[in-house]
C-alpha cells in the first residue's frame, strides 16, 4: 500500500514544524528570498498535449526563398541540453516540401530482386519487433560555410543541420528478411512519397547491418517534416539517404545513379574529379558554450560545453584548446556515449579576461581525429562543399564577446 | 550516339563500395519469417516501379525529338530555369559551365556534370515540373531531355530520344567520378597530420 500524501499537505506540516522548531518570523516564513510571495495563483489546467513554456523561444532557423518546400532550417543547438535534440527542433531538409500522409493509407512496396515482392501497411509494420536506437542525422552540406571561410556566427549557423533523435521502427534486416533477396541483389533503391519521390542507392550490405525503417522518434511519432509516417534511418551517413516518407524499397543489382547521388552530393576536388556515394560522415565537434553570438559576463569560471558525432562509430576523446591549437586538454565525456550518436563533452575553464580562441577536436574508436580546416583544403580544396568537418574555432574578446572571427 | 553505355568506372566505384562494406554483411543473423504483409501483384509492381538504371533497365516505351522538347520546355520549364536553360535565382542551371569543374568557379549542370542521360530523363520524370511533378507525358519526358541535352551540344539538333536510345547516349563528364577515398586527412592521436596510405584506409573500414 502506498501513502499517498498530498504535496500541500506535506508542505503545509513541514512549513508548521519548522516554524514551531525555530521560532522563524512571520514574514520570513511567507516569503521568499527575494520578498516575492511564496505562495503561487491557481495555475493552469491540465491539456491533451503539452507545449513548452512561453519564455522559451528557441527556433529553427531558415532564409526565406521563392522555393518554400525546398531548403534547409537549422537546429539552436547552443540552446539543447543532452544528447537528443527535440522532435519540433530537428533540422529540416525537404526538397519539394512536406507531404501531409494519412497512415491509413500509407504503404511500403519491397519489390525487384526478390523472392517474394510484398506491400506494407503501417498495422503491418507495427505488428513486427521493434528497435530503439539513438543516432545523429547530419546533412552532408552541414558546415560548407566553414570550410569556405565564411565560419557560422554561432552553432546554430554552423553546425545546425545536425540533430540526434531516438528513432523507433523495424530494423531493415527484418523487411528484407520477408521478401527474401536474390543472390544478384547487391543494391537497393529507397524512395520517399514526396512530390519529387526523392530516391537514393544504398548498399545491401548497409541495409542488412543498422538501417532502420523508423515510424517513432522520441517516443512519439515521427514528425511530417521528419518523414511521417515511415522513413528510413542509416545510421552515420549524410541526411539525404535518410529517405523519409518512405514508400518503395526495390531491390537491383547496381546503383540507379539518380540526381542525387549521380549529380548532387558528390564531392568535387581539384583535379576536377568529383567523389561519388561519399555516404559517411565524419567524426566532427563543435562548442556550443561558450560559442558566437554569447557573452562572457567577465573574467571567471565558466563551463565549456560541446558535442561531437562520428559516422563510423562511437566517440572516445574529445581535447580541448583555449590558445590557438597550441595545446590541448582532454574534455570529460558526459552523459550517454552511443555509436553515430552524439556525445556530450565538457571541461571546467577560467577565463583570464584575455582575448583568446576556444577549440574542440574528437577522436572516435576508429582512431580518425578530427582535422583542421587547413588539412581538409590542402587536400579537397573548395569547389566540393559537402561532408566537410573541420576543427571549429570561436574567439573570446576582452570584452566579453565571443564570435566567429 | 548509340553505342553500349561504357560502365567500366561505374564498376570500379561499385567495386570498391562493395568490398568496403562487405565485412557489414558477414554477420548475417537467421531470417525469421512472420507473414506479415500481402503480395505485390505484377499490376501494382509495374504501377508504382519508376526506377530507371544508368543502363536503361526501366524505361518505357517512348520517343520525343528535340524540336517537340524545345515546345514543353518554353511551355513548362522555361518560366523557371530560364528561355535558354540558364537558371533563375533559386532554380539551378541547366546548361554551360563545361569545362569550369577544376576552375575556381565551377558551374555543376547536366552538360558539365551529371554523368548519365538516364538520371536526367528519371529525375524529370519524377520530380519536374518543380509545381506540379508526375503532369508530363513520357513522350515529353523524352523530348524535354532530349532538348536540354542540345542545348548542352550533346546530341544535334534532329536527334530523337527513345527507350532504345537514351541509354547510350555518352556525357562529356561520364568519367569525372571517382570512388570515395576518405579517410583522406587524419592525425595521428599523437599529434602531427599525415595522409594515410592505402593500407591504413583499408584497415579502417
Amino acid at each position: 500500500m502506498r501513502k499517498d500524501i498530498s504535496r500541500r499537505t506535506f508542505l503545509a506540516s513541514t512549513a508548521a514544524s519548522l516554524g514551531a522548531l525555530s521560532s522563524l518570523p512571520h514574514e520570513m516564513s511567507r516569503h521568499g528570498p527575494s520578498g516575492t510571495p511564496s505562495s503561487s495563483p491557481l495555475g493552469a489546467p491540465r491539456r491533451p498535449y503539452g507545449d513548452r513554456s512561453p519564455y522559451e523561444k528557441s527556433a529553427r532557423y531558415f532564409k526565406p526563398s521563392s522555393t518554400p518546400g525546398t531548403g534547409a532550417s537549422r537546429t539552436p543547438l547552443q540552446d539543447l541540453h543532452g544528447i537528443i535534440t527535440p522532435s519540433a527542433l530537428h533540422f529540416e531538409r525537404h526538397h519539394a516540401g512536406v507531404p501531409q500522409i494519412d497512415p491509413r493509407h500509407h504503404e511500403l512496396m519491397i519489390h525487384g530482386l526478390v523472392e517474394r515482392p510484398l506491400i506494407f501497411t503501417m498495422k503491418d509494420i507495427l505488428r513486427l519487433p521493434p528497435v530503439s536506437h539513438i543516432h545523429f542525422l547530419e546533412c552532408a552540406g552541414n558546415t560548407a560555410s566553414d570550410q569556405l571561410g565564411q565560419p557560422g556566427s554561432d552553432p546554430q549557423m554552423s553546425h545546425g543541420l545536425l540533430s540526434c533523435s531516438e528513432w523507433t521502427g523495424v530494423s531493415l534486416k527484418t523487411l528484407l528478411d520477408q521478401v527474401g533477396p536474390r543472390p544478384k541483389a547487391s543494391w537497393l533503391i529507397a524512395e520517399g512519397s514526396d512530390a519529387s519521390r526523392l530516391s537514393r542507392s544504398l548498399p545491401l550490405a548497409k541495409a542488412l547491418d543498422d538501417v532502420i525503417v523508423a515510424y517513432g522518434q522520441n517516443g512519439e511519432a515521427l514528425r511530417p517534416e521528419q518523414g511521417y509516417p515511415l522513413r528510413l534511418i542509416v545510421p552515420g551517413w549524410e541526411g539525404n539517404v535518410n529517405i523519409k516518407w518512405l514508400g518503395r524499397i526495390d531491390l537491383v543489382d547496381q546503383p540507379y545513379m539518380t540526381r542525387d547521388e549521380a549529380a548532387f552530393y558528390t564531392d568535387l576536388v581539384p583535379n576536377g574529379k568529383a567523389r561519388m556515394f561519399t555516404f559517411v560522415m565524419e567524426a566532427k565537434s563543435v562548442i556550443t558554450r561558450p560559442a558566437g553570438g554569447q557573452h562572457l559576463d567577465g573574467p571567471g569560471f565558466y563551463e565549456i560545453e560541446g558535442m561531437a558525432w562520428s559516422g563510423r562509430g562511437s566517440i572516445t576523446r574529445v581535447e580541448v584548446s583555449t590558445d590557438e591549437g597550441k595545446t590541448w586538454r582532454d574534455a570529460e565525456l558526459s552523459s550517454l556515449v552511443l555509436p553515430k550518436a552524439v556525445a556530450r563533452f565538457r571541461l571546467p575553464w577560467r577565463w583570464d579576461g584575455s582575448e583568446l580562441s576556444l577549440q574542440s577536436r574528437c577522436t572516435d574508436d576508429t582512431g580518425y581525429v578530427q582535422p583542421t580546416r587547413d588539412e581538409l583544403v590542402s587536400v579537397r580544396g573548395l569547389n566540393g562543399t559537402d561532408h566537410y568537418n573541420g576543427i571549429k574555432a570561436w574567439y573570446v574578446h576582452r570584452d566579453g564577446k565571443v564570435s566567429h572571427v | 550516339m548509340c553505342k553500349a553505355p561504357d560502365t567500366s568506372r561505374f564498376v570500379q566505384i561499385t567495386a570498391a563500395i562493395s568490398f568496403l562494406v562487405a565485412s557489414m554483411a558477414a554477420s548475417a543473423q537467421a531470417q525469421t519469417r512472420y507473414n506479415v504483409g500481402r503480395a505485390a501483384t505484377p499490376a501494382e509492381i509495374r504501377a508504382r516501379d519508376i526506377s530507371i538504371a544508368p543502363d536503361g533497365t526501366g524505361l518505357p516505351p517512348g520517343r520525343g525529338s528535340v524540336a517537340e522538347g524545345r515546345v514543353v520546355y518554353r511551355n513548362k520549364c522555361a518560366s523557371c530555369h530560364g528561355d535558354r536553360g540558364q537558371g533563375i535565382a533559386d532554380f539551378p542551371a541547366l546548361v554551360g559551365g563545361q569545362g569550369t569543374l577544376t576552375s575556381r568557379t565551377p558551374l555543376q549542370t547536366v552538360g558539365s556534370f551529371w554523368p548519365y542521360a538516364t538520371t536526367v530523363w528519371d529525375y524529370i520524370h519524377r520530380a519536374m515540373p518543380y509545381q506540379r511533378p508526375g503532369t508530363l507525358s513520357n513522350g515529353e519526358v523524352y523530348a524535354v531531355t532530349a532538348y536540354i541535352l542540345n542545348m548542352n551540344h550533346i546530341i544535334p539538333a534532329n536527334a530523337e530520344l527513345s527507350e532504345k536510345t537514351l541509354a547510350g547516349v555518352r556525357m562529356p563528364n561520364r568519367d569525372g567520378f571517382v570512388a570515395d577515398p576518405r579517410p583522406d586527412v587524419s592525425r595521428s592521436p599523437a599529434g602531427s597530420a599525415h595522409r594515410p596510405t592505402d593500407a591504413s584506409r583499408k584497415s579502417r573500414n
